[in-house]
This record gives structure tokens, sequence and C-alpha cells, in this order.
């Protein structure tokens, strides 16, 4: 008995003594399931560089041209027409004159001008701008509706269950575009008509996530705590609100964040198309399909705002990809695994 | 290891199995976890050694080491011979070659271990093919030979049969004639029976037993059950905390053990009391309850269904029964018989088809929602599942004090010193309170929902299957727990067990199911120690007890009554 686990203390005989004597001594902080999941979400890299780009995206959006009445720190508004100079072409410069560059520096109009002399760095933040907005209120509406009539699926079943269903499997087999696109033209007009887009979005898109709450919901009924929560005498929406949808939040979370870079992705094509925002607003999908016939001859107009596309897009996939990992615990060996396969046995050996 | 058997290294051929100072390490993302501990045992030709020990004792990985099976993260040192060779960083493809000819397995859950959507014949053929030792018609007829031999009846026909076709201990027996296949040097049987019935566990030892004389096969039997250690072993290793403590002959380990922790072991173990000689016979009946008795629950006639998509499946078939405060009764059966249909029933999770059901004189059917929801307040339950019956966002303070925020009883301060009075009750260190459920072991989850049970000062628990997930010692300590408990606040409860001995231990009166239908019932004196019903007589005689004289009488008393029919 010399090579006894050093936790254990000595003289017990009893795994019950055992696990007690474990439980009073251990000292470390008690860590709720969410904080190790955040945790273990600040550990992946992907989505830390990614969750900053997203920051720095929206501040940037967010303060230079201001927010309604409050004024930004970018001088130049995205409405007030000017003089082109030197052909619109984006002063910005990121290449040093030493590598054969013009050197850092920012200019008049970091991302150039369109044909009237608008400032495109305001007119791209602004489009940022409703993008970012139409993706959350998209992102939240949707989840909102999906986890609450898959939920209410889920734990219900029978009739309840096969309407609900049928209504999603409505939403599924009407191609999402046009739905989008005919509320959205009903929508598009009027005063602000950028929230009443995202909310017609948000109504449409709810459907993949209310399947995936009611999968997850139908395996969580069966849990003993949420017969003991029952037997209890718990009412309905306790038993929903407080022991089945906490547990389902992973699969939440993830898909908001995958809706949210798909609404930023309808909305944009929804207004290449010309069904979504209306002129004087602006968004980036708006800004591409103004500028398409530009490609050529000024590629910047469109260059700009299909880039901010991407890398939202990316950004918050990645996020979502984060998430996922945090949440799913079967992850937390691969790390250590795969190290171990590229170095093999002698960097193991090689531990304390 | 002073307790370890000395190896002969010149005569390790004479060995179907044999370790050698086997240490096994997994590498976590938390600290590395020792969990075998320079462990030395052997197996002999057609002997069964039986490594015994409670759940973290490092029995299974042991034999999974042996099997090669071990996932990446594990760091195996030491030796693990099947018959010559030495296993432990084999390669893969020579291991793969051993695999059903020099060492098999058999698996814990026969209800997974086959493929459903393949045939009982191509799932047996498969190793004799892979193997090259038959193949088509000739692997076919080796395959019926090989279900024949493992007693399935009318084995032509079956084995076309796919696995769900087949019960749960005939697919036991199923896996059990893939493990033979291939004539193993040594069969690596991982808690064969602890996932079937006791009269299918008899059964199914018998079956081994014959089937390792025949074939001059060694078998290492990995198991918790001491009982089936008795019935099955010729030697035994016991294991804890990765170290093997105790070894030697069954005769010597069982009875006069050595080690403190084989002696806490054996002592945990539930037994059936020895009979009370009681002078006058009471009739086999509830209803001769001394009057006063204050009825907390009552079924009468009552019917269960269960409603599969139009099907309707009678689950509960006219039992009558009934709890008077201060009261344990114990409801027995084997899987399938209806028993935790019944606190189902009771906790008002299934609507009662027929009959009446009342608590403290209230019929559980006829009550409104709200009505019902002020009488569940008086009913605590405690479930099977530790691992699943705490909500794992809740702190252990939460869960605890849940029943009081659902009946909106007490103030904030008031419901956590009732939190720390009630893990003071089930000794628990207070600061638990601030804990999850995943930092805590089983034994002590389930203490928590004992505490949780008690929140509200119920009249009525409802134990179903409370200590069955969980080890022997720990086992011991959570009835001695439930006891203490039922003594101190007096309520009634209804206890939901597979295990007689457990509740001859708990309970004051008993009532034995088969197939939904109550065969036996009375009081726990009578029925147990004096059974009349043919159904008792079988489960008594089935379930093994840890003295290997003693079971060898209980073997042959269970094969007469097993004749007999």
């Amino acid at each position: 008995m010399s090579n006894i686990n050093d936790k254990t203390p000595e003289n017990l005989t009893s795994i019950a003594e055992v696990e007690d004597a474990k439980l009073a001594a251990s000292t470390e902080q008690s860590k709720s399931q969410s904080r190790i999941i955040f945790e273990r979400f600040l550990k992946h890299k992907p989505a830390m560089i990614s969750a900053v780009t997203l920051v720095l995206i929206t501040v940037i959006a967010f303060t230079s041209i201001g927010i309604g009445p409050i004024p930004g720190w970018w001088k130049q508004s995205y409405l007030d027409a000017g003089s082109v100079i030197n052909g619109g072409k984006p002063s910005l410069s990121l290449l040093p004159t030493w590598l054969g560059g013009s050197g850092i520096r920012i200019g008049d109009h970091p991302f150039g001008q369109d044909s009237v002399g608008k400032d495109y760095f305001a007119l791209v933040m602004n489009g940022t701008q409703k993008s970012i907005i139409i993706g959350l209120v998209v992102g939240l509406v949707a989840t909102f509706l999906g986890a609450v009539i898959g939920a209410v699926a889920g734990y219900f079943r029978g009739w309840v269950d096969e309407v609900l269903m049928r209504i999603t499997d409505l939403f599924i087999v009407i191609p999402l575009l046009v739905l989008a696109a005919v509320l959205g033209q009903m929508a598009g007009h009027g005063s602000g008509s950028i929230i009443t887009l995202a909310l017609v979005l948000g109504l449409v898109t709810w459907t993949g996530l209310a399947r995936l709450v009611r999968g997850e919901i139908l395996s969580l009924r069966e849990r003993e705590y949420v017969a003991a929560a029952q037997a209890m005498g718990s009412k309905t929406s306790r038993v929903i609100a407080k022991h089945l949808l906490p547990n389902t939040v992973g699969v939440i979370v993830v898909n908001a964040t995958f809706a949210i870079a798909g609404a930023i992705l309808l909305e944009s094509s929804l207004s290449f198309l010309g069904f979504g925002v209306q002129p004087p607003e602006s968004s980036l999908g708006l800004l591409i399909s103004q500028y398409q016939n530009a490609f050529v001859t000024r590629p910047w107009l469109f260059w700009w705002p299909g880039m901010i596309i991407v890398v939202i897009a990316l950004a918050v996939n990645f996020l979502g990809d984060g998430m996922r990992d945090a949440f799913d615990p079967r992850q937390t060996g691969k790390k250590r695994r795969r190290r171990a396969g590229l170095f093999a046995m002698p960097t193991r050996k090689d531990k304390p | 290891m002073s307790h370890a058997a000395p190896i002969n290294e010149q005569d390790s051929s004479g060995y179907a199995l044999s370790f050698k100072d086997l240490n096994v390490t997994f590498e976590t993302s938390g600290s590395d976890v020792h969990a075998v501990k320079g462990l030395s045992l052997t197996v002999r030709p057609g002997r069964v050694v039986a490594l015994v020990g409670e759940s973290g004792s490092g029995k299974s990985v042991t034999s999974t080491a042996a099997m090669g099976l071990l996932p990446s993260n594990a760091i195996v040192e030491g030796s693990a011979k099947v018959g010559t060779v030495n296993v432990v960083g084999l390669e893969e493809s020579k291991l793969r070659k051993m695999r059903a000819t020099d060492i098999a397995m058999v698996f814990q859950e026969p209800m997974t271990a086959l493929n459903p959507v393949l045939t009982i014949e191509r799932q047996l053929t498969e190793a004799l093919e892979l193997h090259d030792i038959a193949y088509g018609k000739e692997a076919t007829d080796r395959a019926i030979e090989l279900l024949r031999l493992v007693g399935i009846p009318e084995p032509e026909k079956r084995v076309k049969q796919y696995p769900h076709q087949f019960s749960g201990g005939q697919r036991q027996r199923i896996v059990i004639a893939m493990a033979i296949s291939c004539d193993p040097k040594v069969i690596i049987a991982d808690e064969p029976t602890t996932a079937l019935d006791v009269t299918v566990q008899a059964e199914i030892l018998d079956l081994l037993r014959e089937l390792k004389d025949r074939l001059n096969t060694g078998i290492l039997l990995i198991t918790h059950n001491m009982g089936v250690v008795a019935d099955m072993a010729d030697e035994v290793a016991v294991m804890f905390q990765g170290n093997l403590v105790e070894t030697g002959s069954v005769d010597q380990v069982l009875l006069h053990p050595q080690h403190e922790y084989t002696q806490r072991l054996l002592a945990a173990v539930p037994r059936l009391s020895a009979p009370i000689d009681i002078a006058e016979h009471a009739p086999h009946s509830t209803a001769t309850a001394p009057p006063g008795r204050e009825l907390v629950l009552e079924a009468k006639d009552l019917v269960l269904e269960y409603d599969m998509r139009g099907t309707i499946f009678r689950a509960v078939e006219n039992v009558s029964f009934d709890i008077a405060k201060g009261e344990v009764l114990g409801i027995v059966g084997e899987s399938g018989s209806g028993k935790s249909t019944i606190a189902k029933a009771v906790l008002g999770l299934l609507p009662v088809a027929e009959g009446t059901l009342s608590v403290k004189g209230h019929n559980l059917p006829k009550l409104s929602p709200k009505e019902a929801r002020a009488v569940r307040k008086s009913i605590g339950v405690i479930f099977q599942d530790p691992a699943a019956s705490l909500n794992p966002r809740f702190p252990i303070g939460d869960c605890i004090t849940e029943p009081m925020v659902v009946h909106k009883v007490g103030t904030k301060a008031s419901r956590i010193k009732r939190a720390q009075e009630l893990l003071d009750a089930v000794k628990l260190p207070r600061n638990v309170i601030n804990r999850y459920p995943h930092e805590l072991s089983g034994g002590q989850r389930q203490r928590i929902c004992i505490a949780r049970a008690l929140t509200l000062n119920p009249e009525l628990l409802i134990a179903d299957e409370p200590t069955s997930a969980l080890d022997v010692s720990v086992q011991a300590l959570v009835l001695e727990m439930l006891q203490d408990l039922q003594r101190d606040f007096n309520f009634a409860c209804l206890f939901v067990s597979h295990d007689l001995a457990v509740v001859d231990m708990l309970a004051d009166a008993v009532v034995v199911m088969q197939s939904g239908k109550a065969v036996e019932q009375g009081m726990v004196n009578t029925v147990l120690h004096s059974p009349t019903h043919d159904y008792t007589k079988r489960l008594l005689a089935a379930a093994p007890v840890p003295d290997p004289h003693a079971q060898a009488e209980r073997r042959e008393a269970w094969r007469l009554l097993n004749n007999a029919r």
C-alpha cells in the first residue's frame, strides 16, 4: 500500500468514507457549469480572435458616424455629397514607404468616394450599423420564437407537438428568400423600416432552432430531475423555464450565433435584390447592389462592403464554433490527444 | 503488493491470463489519474477468478488493459500476458488477431452489446470468418451449434432472427455464444449479470459454470456482487482504489477476510435475516391491520395503463395495498413487473385508469390540479439514478430547497437554514450548499435527493430503487440513513426495489409483483420467510448469498425448484 493516491487519506477502507473525505478536503473554488463552459470558451483561440474583431467592428461602426441624433467622431456625413477627389479612390494606405507603398495614412476618404462624392467610409459604417442591428434583432426574435415553440412542442407532445411541427414544416417548405422578400417588401417601407424588416426576418427563420430545441427537450423531459420537479408539484411553466430550457442553453446559444450570421447574409441578399432596406437608408447588401456595375471601374465600392459582410459572418460563425466546443464536454480531451499524437510517447513520459 | 499472488516467471505458459505489476495512468485535462497501481494476478485455464471492487477501484480498467482496448490517453506499464504473449504495447494488428481466438469478452449490457440491424447469424459468423475458422454454410452450422450450447431453444429457426426478438437473458446467452465462438483461452466477463433480473442471473451463472468446465477456459469475472462471487469463483481478488488488497481462494476471502476493506465490504452486503418463528401467522392480507392505523396511502383495485400510440398496455392490474403513518411498504418484483409504475402513479406522473388511489383520504384521480398540488406537498420522492435526479444547473442549496420555492414556503433565510439542517441530517458538510451536483459522487448525490425529499416534512416518501445504482458500502450507508430518518420523522414510505434483502431490512410489509399483478402480499416476516407463492419462492432462491457453502446449497435448492416446474 505504498503508492496510494495523494489525495486520499491512508487509513480509510470504505469508498463512502473516501468520497466524503475528498469532498471535505476539496478546497478549490466551486465552479458552476456556466463558469466552466466560459473558461473553456476563453481558451478557444479562433473564437476569441473573432470576438475581438466583432467588438472592434461594432465599436467603430457605432462611434464613427454616431447613432441617430448623437454625432460620432467621423466628421463627414454619409448623406452629404461633395467634390470627388482623385477619382474617388481610397486614401487609406497601409503599406509603408520603405516597402514601396505610399506610407501609412488615413486621409480624408479612407474608403474612397462614390460617384456623387459621398464619403464611402461613412456610408459603409452606416450600412454596417444596419446589418449588425438586423443580425441582432433577427437573432433575438428567431431564438426566442424557436426556443419557446420547440420547448412547448417537446414538452407537451401529442397534438400540440403535431400542430406546432406542421406549422414549422410549412415555413420550411416555402423558400426562405421568397417568403422574406414578400414580407420584407411589405415591411420595408415606412418609418423604422429596419427594425420592422428585422422582426419580419425573425418571424421566418426560427424553424431550425425550434426543431433542435424540441429534440433536446424530448430527451431531457425523461430525466429524473424533471420527474422530481413534476412530482413535487411544480407548475408546467416552472418546469420548462427552470429545468428544461436552461439545460438546452448550449443548443440555443450556438444556434443563435449561426442565426445572426444567417440573418446578416439574408438581409444582404434581400437588399441586393431590392427587397430589403430601401434608400436613403443603406445597408451593406444595398451598397453592393448599387455599385455592382462599378466593379470594373471603381472596385473599392464593391470590395469594402463585401469584405465587411464576409468578416462579420465568418467571425460570428467562429464564435458559434467556439461556443459549441465549450458546451460539448467531449471536446475537452481533444487537444491533449492531438498533442500526444504529434509528439508521440516521449512527450507524455517527460511529464512530471 | 504483499497480498499479491506470486508469479513464477518460468512457468507463465501455465496461465491463461497473467498480470504482473500492471500500472495504468490516465492523462486528463486535470491531474493524471492513477487507476491501477501495480497489480499482479493470474488466471489458470478452467478456473474462475473473480475481481471484486466498487466503482473507481480499477477492476474494469484492468480487464480492458488485457483486451488492449484502453483509450489513447492511458499509459500502461508492466505486463498483461494472454497465454505467453504480452499484450501491453503490442501492435494493433497482432492484438486484433488475438481477440476472440485467445481472449474474448462478455459485456454488461446485453441490450446494447448486439447490433440491432444484423441477424444473430451474421453476428455469430462474423468472428468465425474474420479468423479464418469457417465460412458460409459451415459457419452457419457452427453458429447454430453455439446457440444450442448456450441453451437457446430452436436454434435453426432463431439464428435468422434479430436481437430485439430475444429477451434480455437470451441476448446475454448470445453474447456468451459470441465470446466462446473461437474457443478463447480466457474470457473476461465484465459484470455479466448486473443488468439482469435475479432469476435470469441464476440461469446465466449456471451456463457460464457449465461452459468453463466443458471448454477448459479461464474466466476473469469482474463483479461487485459478492453473491455472484460466492456462486461462481474459485479464487477472489479484491481491489480498492487501484490497489489489490486481498487475494485468495473463495472460501478464504469470503469466510475469513483478512483486509479491513474486505471485511467491511462483506459486512455491508444486505442479507435476508434469519427466519423468526412467528407464533400466529398473520393472514396474507393487508385488511388485517390493527384499528387506529392512520392511513397515508391507500390503493384499491388499482389499474394503471400506458397508452403507446393508440395501443393500451396494462402495466398494473387490480393491485390493492395501504400504508399507515410510520410504516414502510416494500414493492418487489423483476423488471416489467409494474413496481415502478405504481410509484409513478402515486407521484401523479401517470393517470390512474381504474380503481382508487388516495393520499390521506383524498382520491388522487378525482382531484383538481390545484388540490393535487396541495396533496403533493406532503409527498417526497427519491429516484434511482443519482446522476439524473438533480438539475445540473442548480447549486445543491437550490436543489434541496426547491420544494419550498414551488410551494412558496418560508423566506430566503429560512430556506437556507432548512437546507443546512437537512445537510446535517444526511451527514454532508454544510459548505456543500454552494457546490454543484457534478462535484459530488453518486452516493452523495443520492443523499442530497433524500434531503430534498424531506424538505417539507412529507408524510409519505416514495423511494423508487434508491440504492440500486450505488456501490454496496454506499448502499449500506444510504439505507441506514433512510432507516434513521424514517424513525426520526415517522413518515410512511413506499419502497420499490428488486432486492429482497434490502426490502427485508427496511420494510414492514411487502407486495410481490409479477407482470402487473400482486402475487403475494403481507408482512415481511411472513412473505419473505415462509412464502406460499411459487414466484416468491423462486425469487428468494435465485438471489445469491456471499457465502460459498450456503450458496452451493441454495444452488441445489434452486435447481430442484426449477426442475419441479
